[in-house]
């Protein structure tokens, strides 16, 4: 029987970096927000071209009147703990004020972390090259105007005029 | 680890090229290191570079967003001054390690 050397195999692979990044962002809680601005920015930053499409009740990140008082949900979310890191009774997340009062809590701790508001983090993504989009059909469901939402969003598009921006075989869709 | 000879002088730097050492830096390395990275260094370049030395110095953790604020450069001017890499860019030729910051 012949033994084959497998150390052929091991060749070094071409190194082949992402050029491009396209986000879709279509929650609007806090934390998915949250996620895909970290995401966006830091792809800006490390020099990789930037798209990011906001769709159904994504659309709150990136509408003036909601996009700085973004809301966690304190019910039905398992992963909420109290500040010692005790469960989070469900119960106790569904009285009046908490759900806000636990939210303020939370963006008062990314602050500390040098996470801004909502809508510097979208300025700090359009600085470096990165382009934000409203999505048409959830723009005309929530009947917003282009003047609702931040003046940094670029176009108000259909799904489809994103995904030919996202051509290249250098690009991944990221969906939030 | 490695020892690298950057503008005539011997410097460790890390894997990805940042210098271990920002006590070895001077304009010259930062000039060379630039230069790799084809960016040609202004005034306000080294503006920029010793804040980030500054502060590296103080020991605070730097974001894009600290150094926008800083008035020494708006983020926007940061990314005109170290395209595709404003602060990684900007750290590695201030001589300082590898930012680990994610905003």
């Amino acid at each position: 029987m012949e033994t084959k050397d497998i150390t052929q195999k091991t060749d070094t692979v071409e190194k082949k970096p992402l050029e491009k990044v396209c986000m879709i962002c279509a929650k609007g809680a806090l934390e998915d927000v949250y996620a895909t601005l970290v995401m966006a920015n830091g792809a800006v930053m490390e020099g990789i071209e930037t798209k990011v499409f906001f769709t159904f009740f994504g659309l709150d990140g990136i509408t003036k009147k909601s996009m700085n008082h973004l809301h966690t949900a304190t019910t039905g979310n398992p992963a909420m703990r109290m500040p010692g890191g005790l469960p989070f009774p469900t119960l106790l997340g569904g009285l009046p004020g908490v759900e806000s009062a636990v939210s303020t809590m939370m963006r008062k701790q990314m602050e500390e972390l040098d996470m801004p508001p909502v809508d510097e983090f979208l300025e700090m993504i359009t600085a470096g090259g990165g382009e934000i989009y409203a999505c048409k059909l959830a723009v005309d469901m929530f009947k917003l105007k282009k003047e609702d939402l931040s003046d940094e969003v670029s176009d108000i598009i259909t799904i489809g005029e994103f995904y030919e921006m996202c051509d290249g075989d250098r690009t991944q869709i990221i969906f939030t | 680890m490695e020892v690298k000879t950057i503008a005539g002088v011997q410097v460790n730097v890390s894997d990805d090229g940042y210098l271990e050492d920002m006590d070895q830096w001077n304009e010259d390395i930062a000039r060379e290191i630039a230069k790799e990275l084809n960016i040609e260094l202004t005034d306000k370049h080294f503006e920029v570079l010793n804040y980030l030395r500054q502060k590296t110095k103080e020991g605070e953790t730097l974001t894009i967003r600290k150094v926008g604020k800083s008035g020494v450069v708006d983020i926007k001017g940061l990314y005109k001054l170290f395209p595709k890499g404003p602060l990684k860019f900007s750290s590695k030729i201030a001589g300082i390690p590898k930012p680990t910051s994610c905003v």
